[in-house]
C-alpha cells in the first residue's frame, strides 16, 4: 500500500476514535477542568488559523486582495457566500492583476 | 412509529446538508488530485474519514510533503471536538443496542450532531432509524462528490489561474470565522497566527502548525475562566 493510503486509514481511525471516544471515555466524567475545556474549545480555531496565516503572509496581491474581501463578506454571511466571492477575486486578481 | 417510517423522517433533514455540502465535496475530488491523490484515494478518503474540513486540512499539508504521521495528528486535532459530539449525543441515546451506537457514532459529523441534539431538546426520542436515514444520504453523496470531483479535476488544464492551490486557505478561513462566537475568539486567533508565521519562518514547515495551535490553546487554558464557553459557532 502507498504512504497516502496509510495516511488515509490512520486519519480514519483516528476521526472515527474521536466520534466514539467522547461517549465512551468523556461521558465517564462528572465535569472536565475549565481550563483543558477552554483550551478544548479553542483548538478548531487556532489549528485552523495556522494553516491561513502564513499563506496569507506569503500571498501575492491577488491572494491578499481574496483574503481580505473573504474575512468582510465572512462576517456578514455564511461560509458558501464568502468561499464563492474569495474566490472570485482570487480568479480575477491572478488573470487581471 | 416503524423503522421504515423513522429512516424516512430522518431522510427528510438530509436535502439541505447535501446541498450545502456539495460543492465542498466535488471541491475536495477536484483538490485532492491537484495534490498528488489518485480518484481512488480521494474516494476513499471520503468514505474512510468523512469529515470535510480535516479532509482538507490534510490534502493541504499532503501538498506540503509533511510527515505522514504529522498528516493524521492534524486531522486528529481538527476532528477532536467531535469527542464533544459524541459525549454530548451518547446521552441521547442510551436506548441504542453498543452495535448500533459503534455503527451510528461513525457518521457524526457537524450537522448530524446539531439535528440529534435539536430532535432531543424538542423532547422527541431520537431512533437509530432516524438518525441512520438522515446520515445515509448525507454519507453516500458525500462519497460520490470525491469521485466526480476527482475525475473531472484531472482533466483541469491549467489550475493557477482558476486559483486552486489557494482555495483551501480561503476556505479555512472561512472556518475560522464560523468559531467567532465562542470566548476569546479573537485573542486566540492572534495568538496563532503570530506563532504559525514565526514558526514557518524559522523552524519551517510543518512545525508552524503544531506551535500555533499550542500558542492558542495555551493561551486559552492561561486566561480567566469565563462564561460556560458553550456559544452557539456561526456556521
Amino acid at each position: 500500500m502507498t504512504t497516502t493510503v496509510w495516511i488515509i486509514l490512520a486519519s480514519a481511525v483516528l476521526t472515527y476514535l474521536s466520534r466514539i471516544g467522547g461517549h465512551l471515555v468523556l461521558s465517564r466524567f462528572d465535569r472536565i477542568h475549565p481550563r483543558v475545556e477552554a483550551s478544548l474549545n479553542a483548538v478548531p480555531a487556532a489549528v485552523l488559523t495556522t494553516l491561513v496565516a502564513p499563506a496569507a503572509y506569503h500571498g501575492g496581491p491577488a491572494e491578499i486582495a481574496a483574503m481580505i474581501v473573504a474575512a468582510i463578506v465572512g462576517w456578514h454571511s455564511g461560509l458558501m457566500t464568502m468561499f464563492v466571492i474569495g474566490a472570485a477575486v482570487l480568479i480575477a486578481g491572478r488573470n487581471l492583476l | 412509529m416503524s423503522f421504515s417510517q423513522e429512516f424516512a423522517r430522518g431522510m427528510r433533514k438530509s436535502p439541505p446538508v447535501v446541498l450545502s455540502s456539495a460543492p465542498f465535496g466535488l471541491l475536495f475530488g477536484a483538490l485532492a488530485v491537484d495534490n498528488g491523490f489518485t480518484v481512488g484515494e480521494a474516494v476513499l478518503m471520503s468514505a474512510a474519514v468523512y469529515a470535510g474540513a480535516s479532509q482538507m486540512v490534510g490534502l493541504d499539508l499532503f501538498g506540503q510533503k509533511v510527515a505522514p504521521w504529522l498528516i493524521a495528528l492534524s486531522i486528529f486535532a481538527v476532528n477532536f471536538r467531535h469527542v464533544l459530539y459524541s459525549a454530548a449525543v451518547g446521552r441521547r441515546v442510551p436506548h441504542w443496542a453498543p452495535a448500533q451506537r459503534a455503527f451510528g457514532f461513525f457518521f457524526l459529523v457537524d450537522p448530524q450532531y446539531a439535528e440529534a441534539e435539536r430532535k432531543a431538546e424538542n423532547g422527541e426520542n431520537v431512533t437509530f432509524a432516524w438518525f441512520m436515514g438522515m446520515a445515509t444520504p448525507i454519507y453516500l453523496f458525500w462519497v460520490a462528490e470525491a469521485w466526480i470531483g476527482a475525475s473531472f479535476g484531472s482533466l483541469i488544464p491549467n489550475t493557477y489561474a482558476l486559483g486552486l492551490d489557494f482555495l483551501l486557505p480561503i476556505y479555512f478561513l472561512g472556518l475560522v470565522m464560523s468559531f467567532r462566537l465562542r470566548p476569546l475568539w479573537l485573542p486566540i486567533v492572534l495568538t496563532s497566527a503570530v506563532a504559525s508565521i514565526v514558526a514557518y519562518e524559522t523552524i519551517g514547515s510543518p512545525w508552524h502548525v503544531t506551535v500555533g495551535a499550542i500558542a492558542g490553546m495555551a493561551l486559552a487554558a492561561f486566561m480567566p475562566v469565563n462564561g460556560n464557553g458553550n456559544g452557539e459557532d456561526a456556521a
